[in-house]
């Protein structure tokens, strides 16, 4: 509409004056803005010309050069295969990967708790939602990095030495870590992850048959069961007809420590208890909001229908606070992930500890590590805002 | 955080900055009237800070020499405390003018960072530390052990190495600073607590139960720790590694902090030329004709700083070894001042 107006009134007024382009607001602006764009454009040409001649002048080495040279140091945790004869390329990738997983982790985990501790808040039982009030108090107030100093090292202090380990389910829990029999998939096995994933397509088929078919006729179907058949109860299947190719490889003590099997380390335990508990507390708050933006109303019409409990919430409550709670919910999971490079004071082999940490110091080019590191976490957090956003767009209020 | 911070401040530094670093380190220094020198976050013996918050150790008396020789008062220096990671980054921005903190000369550091490293003034090599209990006798016996390390250092590489070498595994669990290091030990992280052998005499002495850690035999690399300065600017160069040299003939010309003065009368020349009474005096360095004489009177020669900080007068107990002079079958040799 306004530029409509604006093109009315230009015409109007232009006419008679005819030329002086700086009398022409839209000339003018698009004459600013790329005056802007220029400025800029030099900004940063001088910015980078600058800080070239600098390293030079003070003979620094510069360039990308240095991530095919070989590393030489050793990482605590890695899931791919790396030895120290690898390149400082392929330490970036490890980092990376270990920054990954724990974010996905606390992510994963967080939601849960925090979903949980957000609907316990709000229960009619007063010692669990005055549990959770309590919870939320203390732990969203306490900084981060102390959680993780603390959880590290009441984690170390109360594990005994690897000779006096902890035998659980087959699993040693110690001072370094917890070790647990590792399944290896022998010869065919493969199937059996074919198997699962045919599994996952089908459920999802399903879904759609079973809404499309609940909207025409209003019959309901099982999915979950369906779901949950074809998912686990496939694969299973396949386990069987392939004669179980599965072999289990157990940790033993052997020297100074456990050999075989799969281990996790207490670093990875105490961040990821840290950035679990932390982050929950926030999230619970915003679910919390969430389910209360959800106008009263809605629950009495809900219940005036005959609706059980469980379908009130999962039909009526649920798909309008999530409309609430995804923006929010996006922000604490950029917040997690950017916190996991808190990982360095403990010695978690995260992306800032591994490659801004080690590989900045031994190849002392700190621009070029500082400058992907940083990509990354802006890489990693756009990521996670397309998802959230493409989510919540499926998720808003259709209008119709 | 406080260190990543600091580097996107270095590097905004090496990006914003003119050329006004054309400007002589020297000539900063005397206008500034204080000599900024990086020093560790604190380690016994060689940078570290004491109750009243004092700086002393090694590498600090090489501080106070540089400024002695440069403003006549030793006590005209602002430590700079840094990690591992921290150190070049914040030499190389400009944000010191010394890096003196138990820093490894090897090529890599010399040839690409911009930087040069003005003498040695400790001769170190990488040992282990382990508790008594473990009942390990040799470092050859430590395959597969969990090893606590500072992130950021030669020692990292050299342990890689080591185990390479000799076909052994090992998990590496890596701090950012000494002290985290030494929690990691002193918890129970790790087997082995693995740095600099002077570091590990230092770090021991802070350990909850020192007498049930022991250093293994073994010393598994050649470290030598030295001053560094920038690339670039020969006259600070010069004036950094001129100062170490002084506190080595001094001691090697028995020129004591208590003597110092005495000595002003003494008719030997190679005494005479050190003090500035004779000989090429300050200016070649662009400094005073005493230089040399302020460092020896306010700091002492290089023998007593060993032993005030990690030799017989200090709680190390390190003894001189190959950091002897060159008299006493040690390295410790300068180039004649004349």
């Amino acid at each position: 509409m306004s530029t409509l107006d604006r093109s009315n009134q230009k015409n109007s007024a232009t006419q008679p004056s005819s030329g002086r382009f700086w009398n022409d607001p839209d000339k003018r602006a698009l004459f600013f803005q790329v005056l802007l764009v220029l400025g800029l454009a030099a900004f940063f040409l001088y910015i980078i010309n600058n800080t070239l001649s600098n390293l030079e002048q003070r003979g620094i080495t510069t360039g990308f050069a240095f991530l095919d040279v070989e590393a030489g140091f050793g990482i605590l945790q890695s899931l791919i295969p790396y030895t120290e004869t690898d390149s400082y390329g392929r330490t970036f990738l490890v980092g990376l990967l270990n920054t990954v997983l724990v974010s996905l982790m606390g992510i994963v985990a967080a939601t849960f708790l925090g979903f949980f501790l957000g609907v316990g808040r709000l229960s009619k039982n007063w010692l669990i939602a005055k549990i959770c009030t309590v919870y939320i108090e203390i732990f969203r107030n306490i900084p981060l990095l102390l959680q993780i100093f603390f959880w590290y090292f009441a984690v170390l202090r109360t594990l005994p030495s690897p000779r006096q380990s902890i035998e659980f389910l087959g699993s040693f829990i110690n001072v370094r870590g917890i070790y647990m029999p590792e399944p290896i998939g022998t010869d065919g096995f493969n199937y059996v992850w074919i198997a699962f994933f045919l599994g996952i397509v089908a459920t999802w088929l399903l879904k759609r048959w079973a809404d499309k078919r609940q909207d025409d006729t209003g019959q309901d179907f099982p999915t979950l069961y369906a779901g949950l058949g074809l998912i686990i109860g496939l694969p299973f299947v396949v386990f069987l007809i392939m004669g179980m190719p599965l072999e289990i490889e157990q940790p033993a003590l052997k020297g100074f420590n456990f050999v075989g099997g799969m281990v996790l380390i207490p670093e990875l335990m105490a961040l990821w208890l840290a950035l679990t508990i932390y982050t929950a507390a926030f999230i619970a708050e915003i679910v919390r909001g969430g389910i209360l933006s959800v106008p009263n109303g809605q629950l009495e019409a809900a219940s005036a229908l005959g609706l059980p409990r469980a379908r009130t919430l999962r039909f009526i409550i649920l798909p309008q606070a999530l409309r609430v709670i995804i923006p929010p919910l996006t922000s604490q999971y950029l917040n997690l992930t950017k916190n996991s490079s808190l990982a360095t004071a403990i010695g978690y082999p995260d992306l800032v500890s591994v490659f801004a940490g080690t590989t900045l110091n031994q190849t002392g080019q700190a621009i070029e590590v500082i400058f992907m590191t940083m990509a990354v976490y802006l890489t990693l957090s756009i990521l996670t805002s397309i998802f959230m956003n493409w989510y919540n767009s499926r998720k808003a209020l259709i209008e119709r | 955080m406080m260190k990543t911070s600091l580097i996107t401040a270095a590097i905004l530094t090496v990006s914003f900055a003119g050329h006004a670093m054309a400007e002589g380190t020297l000539d900063a220094v005397k206008a500034r009237g204080v000599v900024q020198c990086g020093v560790t976050t604190g380690l016994a013996g060689f940078s570290n800070p004491d109750e009243k918050g004092n700086w002393n150790g090694l590498d600090v008396d090489l501080c106070r020499a540089v400024a002695a020789a440069a403003l006549g008062d030793a006590s005209k220096v602002k430590y700079i405390p840094l990690t591992a990671k921290e150190r070049f980054t914040a030499l190389q921005s400009g944000e010191i003018d010394v890096l003196s903190r138990n820093t490894t000369w090897t090529q890599t550091r010399d040839t690409q960072l911009g930087l040069n490293f003005a003498g040695v003034n400790y001769y170190d090599g990488q040992g282990f530390m382990v508790a008594k209990s473990l009942g390990v006798k040799s470092a050859t016996e430590l395959d597969g052990a969990a090893f606590c390390i500072q992130a950021g250092t030669t020692t990292e590489l050299n342990l890689a190495d080591y185990f390479r070498q000799n076909g052994m595994t090992y998990s590496p669990v890596v701090f950012d600073t000494s002290d985290q290091t030494a929690k990691g030990f002193d918890a129970g992280r790790c087997d082995v607590l693995t740095s600099d052998q002077s570091q590990l005499y230092a770090i021991r002495i802070k350990l909850e139960k020192p007498d049930a850690a022991m250093v293994l035999p073994e010393v598994i690399s050649k470290e030598p720790l030295g001053p560094v300065v920038r690339q670039g600017d020969d006259q600070w160069f010069n004036v950094v590694k001129w100062t170490h040299n002084a506190m080595l003939n001094a001691e090697e010309l028995g020129i004591t902090s208590e003597n110092a003065d005495e000595m002003l009368k003494s008719s030997n020349p190679n005494v005479r030329r050190l003090l500035g009474l004779e000989g090429p005096k300050g200016t070649g360095l662009g400094l005073n004709d005493d230089w040399a004489y302020q460092i020896v009177k306010q700091v002492g020669n290089y023998g007593e700083a060993f032993e005030n900080n990690v030799g017989a007068n200090s709680p190390l107990k390190v003894s001189r070894g190959i950091n002897a002079l060159w008299t006493n079958g040690g390295l410790q040799y300068a180039p004649p001042m004349r």
